[in-house]
């Protein structure tokens, strides 16, 4: 966990009083909604389609027991008691009301969490591996660097008025968790030949109206160069970036138009024209900041426990241990996946109850620290192998043991039409009725690691285009149509999906998946090979006729 | 609009002289890139100051031949939401080395107050008179910063290794 000190909360708290000030020049009319419009956004504040929305920042997706009793607490006493996890490790409240929001704020900023730059045309909110300082194999935590990037990026003098929104990501595992190839810059910690560390640069990724795949602009910038090296990026972002047309001005279309070299060149330029401006990170700085990260006193706890070995007679605890626990870099610990999709719910869900209760199991079994991920779950990142029956058995009470992490029911989906005001088309609903036609785990199980995503519109918050099966509402003659496109990634080999045919109504959606997971399960040459393996084999053709034969 | 300088609302002693008009023999004058650009010597040689408003979408390298003789930049936000100009404000400044009057022009509200003079700038035309009267409350609102820039604050992680290595020695 990364402790603020003093400093951080003052910036927080001062921010607070300036939203104060800002809300009440609102109220007052002193400030014109276009005015405030663009404020509020800096902190996170939508107008949606019942209400505000209030979107709050985790950053890099780490956080405390107290902090997520916090997120609790505020969903409850200003909302309707529950919030919603995003793809971008945020949390959401759907239901806030505008005068009550400084006090949120604040009651947040006591625990060193804030709303800043979770929206708006400014750096957001940096994202990382949710398994980031206990996945095994990985090069270094990476949240060391998010949280100096996070820190950079915070009320940045120059870059708080981009062309277009900002989002970075980063990843220290060969196998990325944080989808760093659809971010504006993605980062790849990784170490040179002479043993330093460093980063793989790319840039350019995005979903929305017109998806990239983020481009490598350097193979390796050294650590202690990479707040000077995204400065530069970012100042020729700021100065070519189109500011005409609102779906031309993300940094994509930038690196698009001018080509990769051309971009690269300019950077390069820029970056060497800065000298020495300060940005330079020397080997005290990169270590004040890794020293206020604390880690467990982890014990040393044999591989394999009696209390595992016993539970593994339980079919049930098996099913969930097989799927939810993941290994840990430490011996006799794992991380837990805490699925947010069970058969029937809305995706990313958490009621202020169950969040109260994850905090008090994260304080039981994993040293007080839960993590957000952005395929809309949690994870308890320490626990002793020991204790997983115990927490199993508390999860399932709970709700949060549904064993599907990664299967098809594991589903990634925006707010759509339930909640959102730019959407043409329901989310929720396809998720939740696409989780009942699977629910039957064998069935699941034997499908295997299947991502659904859903959007309810082009914008694609909920990351459809990379989904191995993605689902984009469109609207046709005010009616609610879904294009469906397949074999879609987002980890280290990332790809956008492929259009498998005209649109089908509302009603046939959910008939569509199963004719396309019916046809996997007939053309996979061996039950290991993944749906997205088998589509990348035989290409769209075979599944489009699969699903268009009949309609 | 009442134009805020070094902390304080003062009258403006530059004239705005739109393109087509003529220039007054003397006194200072604020035009634009495009007619300075036309003939700058002839302009410089004027008796009185001259200021040039420069557009957002211009690189500032054209303007760093005479940034010397020029009393006063003035860069645009055509809308707040535009933030070219602090861009340019901080080339101009930190790598350009510009000392003269660096002027926020354009939808200028409190809200951007510490941003800008972060970046460099040290006047404003402020859009509301209730922001200008505001300047001086407004930028009391920060005390910390993360980010070094040319306005020589110290940051938040150079107070903190301050702190420690004071902390070390006096141990
Ligand atoms: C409910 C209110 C929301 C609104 C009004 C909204 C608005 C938008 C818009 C306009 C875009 C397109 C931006 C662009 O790429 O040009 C976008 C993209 C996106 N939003 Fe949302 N969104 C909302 C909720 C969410 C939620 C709930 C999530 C997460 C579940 C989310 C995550 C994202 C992501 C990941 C993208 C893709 C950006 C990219 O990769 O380029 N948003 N959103
Ligand atoms: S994808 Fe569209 S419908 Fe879904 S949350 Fe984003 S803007 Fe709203």
């Amino acid at each position: 966990m990364y402790a603020y000190d003093e400093l951080d909360r003052t910036l927080i708290n001062e921010r607070v009083s300036e939203f104060r000030d800002q809300v009440k020049r609102r109220l007052s009319g002193e400030l014109t909604e276009d005015e405030f419009k663009i404020l509020r956004l800096q902190n996170g504040v939508y107008l949606q389609l019942h209400a505000y929305m209030f979107r709050v920042a985790i950053p890099y997706g780490t956080l405390s027991s107290k902090q997520l009793r916090r997120l609790a607490h505020v969903a409850r006493r200003y909302d309707r008691g529950y919030g919603h996890f995003t793809t971008r490790q945020n949390i959401q409240f759907n239901w806030i009301k505008l005068a009550e929001l400084p006090d949120a704020l604040a009651e947040l900023a006591d625990v060193g969490i804030h709303a800043m730059q979770t929206s708006g045309n400014n750096m957001r909110n940096v994202t990382s591996d949710q398994w980031a300082g206990v996945a095994p194999g990985e090069v270094e935590d990476p949240r060391i660097w998010s949280e100096i990037l996070r820190q950079h990026t915070t009320l940045h003098p120059e870059f708080s008025f981009l062309p277009r929104k900002f989002k970075i990501a980063i990843t220290a595992s060969e196998h990325d968790r944080a989808a760093i190839k659809i971010h504006d810059i993605g980062l790849r910690l990784h170490k040179n030949a002479d043993g330093e560390t460093g980063f793989e640069v790319l840039v350019g990724g995005g979903l929305g109206r017109t998806p990239f795949i983020a481009k490598t602009i350097k193979p390796f910038v050294h650590g202690r160069d990479i707040l000077s090296y995204v400065e530069a990026i970012l100042r020729v972002y700021n100065q070519y970036g189109r500011r005409d047309n609102i779906y031309k001005a993300r940094i994509k279309i930038l690196v698009h138009e001018l080509g990769i070299e051309k971009f690269a060149r300019e950077v390069e330029e820029e970056w060497k024209l800065m000298g020495d401006v300060g940005l330079t990170l020397d080997h005290s700085a990169i270590e004040e900041v890794r020293s206020r990260f604390s880690y467990p006193a982890y014990e040393k706890l044999p591989h394999m426990p009696d209390e595992l070995k016993q539970a593994a007679a339980d079919p049930l605890f098996e099913r969930w241990r097989k799927n939810s626990v993941a290994p840990h870099k430490v011996q006799g610990y794992s991380i837990v996946t805490l699925s947010l999709k069970p058969v029937g719910g809305p995706p990313g869900d958490a009621t202020a109850d169950q969040m109260d209760a994850v905090a008090d199991l994260a304080d039981k079994y994993s040293f007080g620290e839960i993590r957000v991920g952005h395929e809309q779950n949690l994870a308890l990142p320490h626990v002793a192998k020991r204790d997983l029956p115990q927490l199993w058995r508390a999860l399932d009470r709970l709700g949060l043991a549904t064993p599907n992490v990664n299967l098809v029911t594991d589903i990634i989906a925006c707010p759509g039409l339930d909640y959102c005001s730019l959407a043409n088309a329901r989310s929720i609903p396809i998720a939740q009725e696409l989780t009942r036609r699977f629910a039957n785990h064998d069935t699941a199980d034997m499908i295997g690691r299947l991502h659904i995503n859903i959007s309810g519109c082009i914008n694609a918050c909920g990351h459809h285009h990379v989904g191995h099966i993605g689902i984009l509402g469109v609207e046709k003659n005010g009616e609610e149509f879904y294009q469906i496109t397949i074999g879609g990634r987002a980890d280290e080999n990332a790809q956008m999906g492929v259009l498998i045919g005209p649109a089908v109504p509302y009603a046939e959606v959910a008939d569509v998946i199963e004719d396309i997971v019916e046809a996997y399960l007939a053309l996979r040459d061996r039950p290991e090979e993944l749906f997205v393996d088998t589509v990348k084999r035989l290409g769209v053709e075979p599944f489009k006729e699969r699903v268009y034969a009949t309609r | 609009m009442p134009l805020v300088k070094q902390g304080r609302i003062i009258t403006d002693l530059f004239v705005h002289v739109a393109d087509g008009a003529e220039l007054p023999g003397d006194g200072a004058i604020l035009i634009s890139a495009a007619r300075f650009l036309e003939d700058p010597e002839a302009i410089l040689k004027r008796a009185g100051k001259t200021g040039v408003i420069w557009p957002n979408s211009r690189a500032v390298d054209d303007l760093v031949p005479y940034l010397e003789r020029l009393a006063a930049v003035a860069l645009v936000f055509p809308t707040f939401r535009d933030g070219r100009a602090y861009s340019q404000a901080r080339l101009l400044r930190e790598r350009h080395g510009y000392d003269g009057e660096l002027r926020a022009t354009g939808q200028i509200l409190r809200d951007q107050f510490v941003f800008m003079t972060r970046a460099g700038f040290d006047a404003f035309e402020v859009k509301k008179d209730a922001d200008a009267d505001a300047f001086a409350e407004t930028m009391k609102r920060y005390s910390v910063f993360y980010q070094p820039t040319g306005d020589g604050r110290v940051t938040a992680l150079n107070r903190r290794m301050q702190l420690r290595h004071s902390e070390s020695a006096g141990q």
